[in-house]
């Protein structure tokens, strides 16, 4: 190595590491005078936004009258890849009435464990009943309560309301011409 | 120099002499010093590191995270200390206590303050409050540093493990190379001063910046011992650059972690070490920090004394700018840990053999033939010769027959 590339790289690596030490320091003083925000998000207390699509834990949705929309027609379990979704399905009765169609969830369990959050059953629903949404906190202690039923995934009723049954023939076309 | 204590003691208390406990206060206060400073050491660095990487820090434990240091020693206390099978023992144990302990042996001569001390005769001395300010003190330093290869070689070779092998391997080829020019940069400041004693090099800081002449005017008066008569510029500025990048490879620090670098070799030498074996180890690498930082601060850069010799910075005690100075060691430390990414083995070897060894031979050679050349024209006498001590016969005191 002649005299020359030596002083050179000497020179250039000292000029490379002056510039690191500035964007090292920078952002030493930026942050200790609080001029930038910081990067951190104190985790419980405050979480990140999660995106409008993001795809996390199932709920299964009601009309605004109250009525479930899951007629438990058992296609998302059918759509499922992992085939974790369980659905045992009855009749509905004027006396009994849980969904708008002839039939609805008895049961409805899905196995959080095997779930892979894919969206598949949201998809495949006809009724756009079962959603993905934004709730992420999903860890629990035992193996058995990631077994989650369908009381679990129901939105809550909007209020206790008796509907008329001339509605549901509305209904039932509306759902229909979707 | 300023002191300790703004007071002056007296030379015998109640029949003690005073000055012959120094030691004493100083080995107690000095590991006192270093085991309470520990804690804080890893939560500045934790906080800056996090502070240049936009980052919070730790926050849970205790106020700004402040006890976050207490709970990670207390969790090392009474982790499971695990000795895995077909390790050698006797080496395994002992690595970790030859680095802790060579670790606090480094700090020995380092001194933080001076007391003041009333002679019977009424002449005030002053001591500098150190274990033992021996006029071997850098050459002790450097022994002791070079020793402390030892600790990670033998807890490379005896844990049974190919990992710690490679880390104690480098750490040994990384060490024996940067000993050389840290000890090559320390001579320059020991040719300046003709000492090797810690204490009087930081006393020979305590002068006229650039040899300019002394004038009793406060705006001159104000430079004496200043930040401009220390070491860092006085030796010209290449030996502090070799020795601020040779106290960091010394110390097994990143840029320089080879020997423990995480992403190649799992924790390397202290790979197999848990609980407090490892803390051993951890807080060895700390007080190494602290002591190469306190020498660095000692030497180059004025020791105790304040940057500049004016009124409100003289008030301050002199141990506090020692720490502020050593701090600012451990800050750059930190810098480093965030700037840099870790070097490459022979990019080590380079730099180690290639750059530095080179520029502080020559930056030697300049600097004993300057101060030859000044000396020469100053005329020897000026020189204060070195006090030789009088070699006389031992007396022998009895007869033959009376010692038989």
């Amino acid at each position: 190595m002649s005299l020359g590339t030596f002083l050179k790289s000497t020179i250039d690596g000292a000029n490379a590491l002056r510039t690191g030490f500035g964007i090292t320091f920078r952002h030493y003083a930026e942050q200790q005078l609080k001029t930038k925000p910081v990067d951190t998000i104190q985790y419980p207390e405050e979480r990140r936004e999660q995106y409008p699509r993001t795809r996390w834990r199932h709920v299964l949705t009601r009309y605004d009258n109250g009525l479930e929309k899951c007629i438990g027609c058992s296609l998302c379990a059918g759509a499922c890849p992992a085939r974790c979704i369980y659905v045992q399905a009855a009749e509905n009765t004027d006396e009994q009435r849980f969904s708008p169609g002839e039939r609805y969830a008895a049961k409805y369990e899905i196995n959080m464990l095997r779930c892979i959050f894919c969206g598949f059953c949201q998809d495949a629903c006809p009724t756009g009943a079962i959603v993905l949404r934004k709730d992420f906190e999903l860890s629990d202690y035992t193996r058995e309560d990631f077994l989650y039923t369908k009381e679990m995934f129901l939105e809550a009723a909007p209020m206790e309301t008796m509907i008329p049954a001339s509605t549901i023939g509305a209904m039932n076309r509306e759902n229909a011409a979707k | 120099m300023s002191d300790l204590f703004n007071g002056i003691f007296p030379e015998y208390w109640a029949g003690i002499h005073l000055p012959s406990l120094v030691p004493y206060i100083a080995m107690v206060g000095s590991f006192a010093f270093v085991l309470g400073i520990l804690p804080m050491l890893i939560w500045i660095e934790r906080v800056v590191i996090a502070l240049m990487q936009d980052r919070k820090g730790p926050n849970r434990v205790g106020p700004r995270g402040l006890l976050q240091p207490p709970a990670d020693v207390l969790k090392l206390f009474f982790k499971e200390d695990i000795t895995p099978g077909n390790v050698d023992k006797w080496l395994y144990y002992i690595a970790p206590m030859i680095t802790v302990t060579l670790a606090f042996a480094g700090s020995a001569t380092l001194a933080t303050a001076v007391m003041n001390f009333r002679a019977e005769n009424g002449d005030v001395f002053s001591l500098p409050v150190s274990v033992g300010d021996v006029n071997v003190g850098l050459l002790y330093i450097l022994g002791i540093s070079s020793l402390q290869v030892y600790g990670i070689i033998l807890a490379g070779w005896s844990s049974n493990n190919k990992y710690s092998l490679l880390g104690g391997l480098r750490a040994s080829a990384q060490l024996i190379s940067y000993e050389l020019s840290m000890g090559l940069s320390l001579l320059c400041v020991v040719i300046l001063v003709g000492s090797l004693k810690v204490g009087s090099i930081v006393e020979a800081q305590n002068v006229m910046p650039f040899g300019i002449a002394e004038r009793p005017e406060w705006w001159w008066q104000m430079f004496k011992g200043s930040f401009l008569s220390w070491f860092w510029i006085g030796s010209g500025l290449i030996p502090v650059i070799i020795y601020t990048i040779s106290m960091i490879a010394e110390t097994n620090r990143a840029p320089f972690d080879l020997p423990e670098a995480e992403s190649e070799l799992v924790a390397g030498f202290h790979t197999e070490y848990s609980s407090m074996k490892f803390a051993m180890f951890f807080s060895g690498e700390y007080v190494a920090m602290l002591t190469v930082s306190g020498l660095n601060a000692a030497v180059f850069w004025g020791g105790s004394l304040p940057p500049l010799n004016i009124l409100p910075l003289t008030l301050v005690p002199g141990f506090i700018w020692f720490i502020i100075k050593i701090m600012m060691g451990i800050f750059l430390y930190t810098w480093l840990r965030a700037t840099l990414p870790r070097l490459r083995y022979d990019a080590l070897m380079n730099l180690g053999w290639k750059r530095m060894l080179p520029l502080g031979l020559v930056w030697l050679f300049i600097l004993a033939a300057l101060t030859l050349h000044s000396e020469g024209s100053k005329g020897r006498d000026t020189v204060p010769a070195a006090p030789v001590a009088e070699i006389k016969a031992p007396a022998v005191r009895g007869t033959r027959s009376a010692r038989n």
